[in-house]
């Protein structure tokens, strides 16, 4: 059963290092997801996992086999990409029993394989239909069935949502999760959607400008981000600028911009370090009261966007600050734009992080 | 900047509905007028011509003759240039070496040396004392059949490196990936996946090498046949040679001409749309996979001798004979003819005026070409008249393309002769319009096809006319196109040989060459390879230029 293992990778096209330097082991039977923004080398890490291009640096394992220079056609893998790559020239049937073919499968094996994988996939009816013939969603379906019927335990998906409509989406990335796991089969997936990584992956390793910032249950990430990027990426974060006053106990006071001191459970931070306080947008509190005490901060309502599930509020702080706060529309009572409130957050639901050299602006950007 | 009035009227008078269609039926009109009808009203009226050759079947089994030799070396090359070529545009399209850069512009050599000049220079290589006979005690390769296959094989194989150079470049690598990822070693995934996707370019790339190697004239005139007593004796003949040899004493078209012409003409037709109609049903072998053979064949040794051999032939039968006749053209020029030739004395007068006439008639063909093929262009890309139509004038666009040039060149004598008033360089200029017309069309409405719409439209909701989508954004992004298209009318133009030889007594630049060789016209030589040699010269000049300009495509 494969583990892939991935030791000191580096893949440099010219001056760009598209994978810098990087080590991950994604278990056996695991549902691993790559996530990051355009450009972050997720996809060409899939590539050189996949042998379609070779590392210049590092080790790539797959099982206990080392596979850097092992063709792409002997890594036992299947490989759905994000453009589905059917073949133009070849029907449903042609698509889904081609590895099968090209392995030497003999015709009965290959035609039982074709029939459970099609039947996996609920596309029997369509086995005769060109890829030009399908909709998204079935192409996806016969992309992912194709690359099934290859019969490999290693399964590594190019964004493989990323051309669908958003309800499609949805509902093919638990139908894939679940075949998946039905299967017993390790699947590593690309995508640069936060919410599909964190709603079917056992593990995510979020990257950037070639490196791993992170690797994480959906959870750790977003309950315990390593950094702003991370906490950024992963949900929604509100960062404000600020100094540490006081060492306290489990943390420290910070002092925000406007003389407005909050009070945060953190670790290894020193007096006097400038720092990042991220808070998520669900974890304040708002208040019509105005109140003056530790953590509770005024603002006035600047906008109000309905969002269905939540309402989404930017308050405007007292020292100019804009936060933004989400609560679920069907509990309490809305606020209306204008409104004076105070907001406050617990001290151990939020993250502080050292100012980040390049700036917060560079830190966070996605492009 | 405000806009010119001039332009600001055009401008508006484009959005009338009745100027734009006059535009585009005008562009038809003058297809039909100038380009079409002719060569077919041409053989209509010298039809009645045709009984002398019918009435002497001795005369009729030697046009069918010539004509069956013509499609059969058509038929030969075509299909060694696909078996050669194909490995050699992969090489270039998928080896990692720098130099592959230098040899995919190698490639282009034969292409663009005007088919006159490599003639004489294969003739020099394979049967010329200092050729090949200089090694091996004796010529290789005799005038005649084998010699006309070697030639034409050297100047159509470049058509299809340079298509499927194209095709491949442009063909989607995750087909292939796709397939690999699945378990099939490359030889298998090319075999199944990305040739059966690539097959309307190899057929394409197919039709193009069959009809250049129908059309040449020239190069296979001076191959063909050999000097006795310095008088030419021909070993073999092709239906464009028969053309040549049945025209009368003072050029005029005879019945063994107009027969030979027609059936070419209908011949050609019928074999083009037979490709077009049954290439695509043609089914690959895709479903059977012999696995361990095709692994054998995918790596080490498989891979570098196919790539051994591509080399190989590139070299041995395209470019050393393509270029050999750069030897006497610099032993010419180390020695007294460069002075005579830029003296102008002797041969040489007449040369240099053959030179400007060439150059001329190409650059007139060519102006010309841009303003009445950029219309139906567009109007084939668009479809402004409808897909059907679109589609039947882009078959039809075609048809100067897949007839034997000297076939063409005869009918349209025929047709533009009825009328008295029209000079023979106009009626060289007509030819030659005829001939090149489907490259700039080619090439122009596939880069318009290329466009997306959706820019035109952008464009038009943001206050552009008709005409000024056309200046701002059509123009710019097919500039490149447009260029290549008009170098390509160019240098076929200046190579032509066949037309030029049955529609005027008028001698170009290659029409002198083949003289030359043929001693009609006595020239050493050193004379005749200094004359191939500025004829490469300037067909450098020209690669580089385009090169050049397409350079830029990139920004983009």
């Amino acid at each position: 059963m494969p583990d892939v293992r991935l030791v000191n990778v580096t893949k440099k096209f010219g001056k760009i290092v598209a994978v810098n330097n990087v080590s991950l082991h994604i278990h056996d039977k695991e549902y691993f997801a790559l996530l990051g923004p355009s450009g972050c080398g997720k996809t060409t890490l899939l590539r050189l996992i996949a042998g379609l291009i070779q590392p210049d640096e590092g080790k790539i394992y797959i099982g206990d086999r080392l596979v850097n220079d092992v063709p792409p056609e002997d890594r036992d893998i299947g490989f759905v990409f994000q453009t589905f790559a059917l073949f133009p020239h070849m029907n449903s049937w042609n698509n889904v029993t081609y590895g099968p073919r090209v392995k030497g499968f003999d015709t009965e094996k290959a035609s039982t394989i074709g029939h459970e994988v099609l039947e996996m996939v609920r596309l029997h009816e369509r086995l005769d239909a060109f890829p030009s013939e399908l909709s998204g969603g079935m192409m996806q379906r016969i992309a992912v069935a194709r690359a099934l019927a290859a019969g490999a335990k290693l399964l590594l998906l190019d964004e493989p949502l990323g051309q669908l409509d958003a309800k499609v989406r949805n509902e093919l990335r638990y139908e894939i999760r679940r075949m998946i796991r039905d299967l017993g089969l390790t699947a590593i997936h690309v995508t640069h959607d936060q919410s599909e990584a964190m709603a079917i992956s056992d593990r995510i390793a979020v990257m950037k400008k070639g490196k791993v910032l992170q690797v994480g249950t959906p959870q750790e990430l977003y309950m315990n981000p390593q950094s702003i990027f991370v906490a950024h990426f992963i949900g929604e974060s509100n960062f404000l600028e600020g100094y540490v006053s006081k060492i306290s106990g489990k943390g420290a006071i910070i002092e925000l911009r406007g003389e407005i001191k909050v009070q945060a459970v953190c670790e290894g931070v020193k007096s006097g370090e400038r720092v990042i306080l991220a808070v998520r947008p669900e974890t304040f509190i708002v208040e019509k009261e105005i109140k003056r005490d530790k953590n509770f901060v005024s603002g006035t309502i600047e906008r109000v966007t309905f969002e269905g599930t939540n309402v989404r509020y930017e308050i405007r702080l007292e020292n100019q600050d804009l936060v933004v706060i989400v609560k679920p529309s069907i509990i309490g009572e809305w606020f209306n734009v204008g409104e004076k409130v105070t907001i406050s957050f617990p001290p151990e639901k939020t993250h502080v992080f050292a100012y980040p050299e390049a700036g917060l602006r560079e830190e966070i950007a996605v492009e | 900047m405000p806009k010119p009035k001039i332009t600001e009227t055009l401008d508006r008078l484009s959005s009338k509905k009745s100027v734009k269609y006059g535009v585009y039926l005008t562009a038809v009109i003058v297809f039909f007028a100038l380009i079409l009808l002719p060569p077919i009203l041409g053989i209509i009226i010298k039809w009645n011509t045709m009984q002398e050759v019918l009435s002497q079947p001795e005369l009729t089994v030697g046009a069918l003759n010539a004509i069956g030799n013509s499609f059969a070396v058509a038929l030969l090359v075509s299909t060694i240039d696909v078996i050669a070529g194909v490995p050699m545009a992969w090489l270039i399209t998928r080896g990692k070496s720098k130099w592959l850069k230098i040899l995919d512009t190698l490639s282009d050599i034969p292409f663009i040396v005007p088919t006159a000049a490599l003639g004489y220079s294969l003739l020099l290589f394979w049967s010329g004392s200092s050729g090949l006979a200089s090694l091996f005690g004796s010529p290789l390769v005799s005038p005649g059949w084998l010699l006309v296959i070697l030639l034409h094989f050297t100047f159509s194989y470049p058509v299809i490196v340079r298509v499927m150079v194209g095709a491949l470049l442009d063909y989607k690598r995750e087909y292939e990936q796709a397939s690999r990822t699945l378990g099939a070693p490359p030889f298998t995934a090319s075999r199944t996946v990305t040739f059966p996707i690539l097959k309307p370019s190899l057929i394409a790339s197919f039709i193009l090498a069959f009809s250049r190697s129908l059309s040449e004239t020239g190069a296979t005139m001076m191959v063909a046949g050999i000097l006795e007593n310095g008088n030419y004796v021909p070993l073999f003949e092709n239906g464009a040679t028969f053309i040549q040899t049945h025209l009368g004493p003072n050029k005029e078209i005879t019945g063994p001409v107009v027969f030979a012409s027609f059936i070419l003409m209908i011949l050609s037709c019928s074999i083009f749309i037979i490709i077009r109609v049954l290439g695509p049903r043609l089914k690959t072998p895709i479903k059977k996979v012999w696995p361990l053979t095709e692994r054998k064949l995918s790596y080490s040794a498989a891979a570098s001798s196919r790539n051994g051999i591509s080399l190989l032939t590139f070299f041995i039968f395209v470019l050393i004979p393509s270029l050999f006749v750069a030897l006497p053209a610099i032993e010419a020029i180390l020695g007294n003819t460069l002075p005579e030739a830029l003296g102008g004395g002797g041969v040489w007068g007449e040369y240099w005026q053959s030179l400007l006439l060439s150059y001329g008639v190409g650059a007139v063909v060519t102006l010309i070409n841009a303003v009445i093929s950029l219309p139906m262009a567009i109007l084939i890309a668009r479809g402004i008249f409808g897909k059907k139509v679109s589609g039947i004038l882009d078959i039809l666009v075609n048809i100067p393309l897949i007839v034997t040039s000297a076939a063409l060149g005869a009918s349209l004598k025929i047709f533009w002769e009825s009328f008295a008033f029209v000079p023979e360089t106009w009626l060289l200029v007509f030819a030659h319009l005829s001939i090149t017309y489907p490259y700039l069309v080619r090439s122009m409405s596939a880069a318009v096809e290329r466009i997306s719409f959706d820019l035109e439209e952008a464009s038009r909701t943001l206050g552009a006319k008709p005409l000024g989508v056309f200046r701002t954004i059509i123009l710019p992004l097919t500039k490149y196109s447009i260029l290549s298209g008009a170098i390509m009318v160019f240098t076929r133009s200046v190579s032509e040989t066949g037309a030029t030889l049955a529609v005027t007594k008028l001698r170009t630049a290659p029409v002198v060459i083949v003289d030359w060789v043929r001693q009609t016209v006595p020239a050493t030589p050193l004379e005749i390879g200094l004359g191939c040699g500025f004829l490469i010269l300037f067909s450098f000049i020209i690669l580089l230029a385009l090169r050049l300009i397409v350079r830029g495509k990139g920004r983009y």
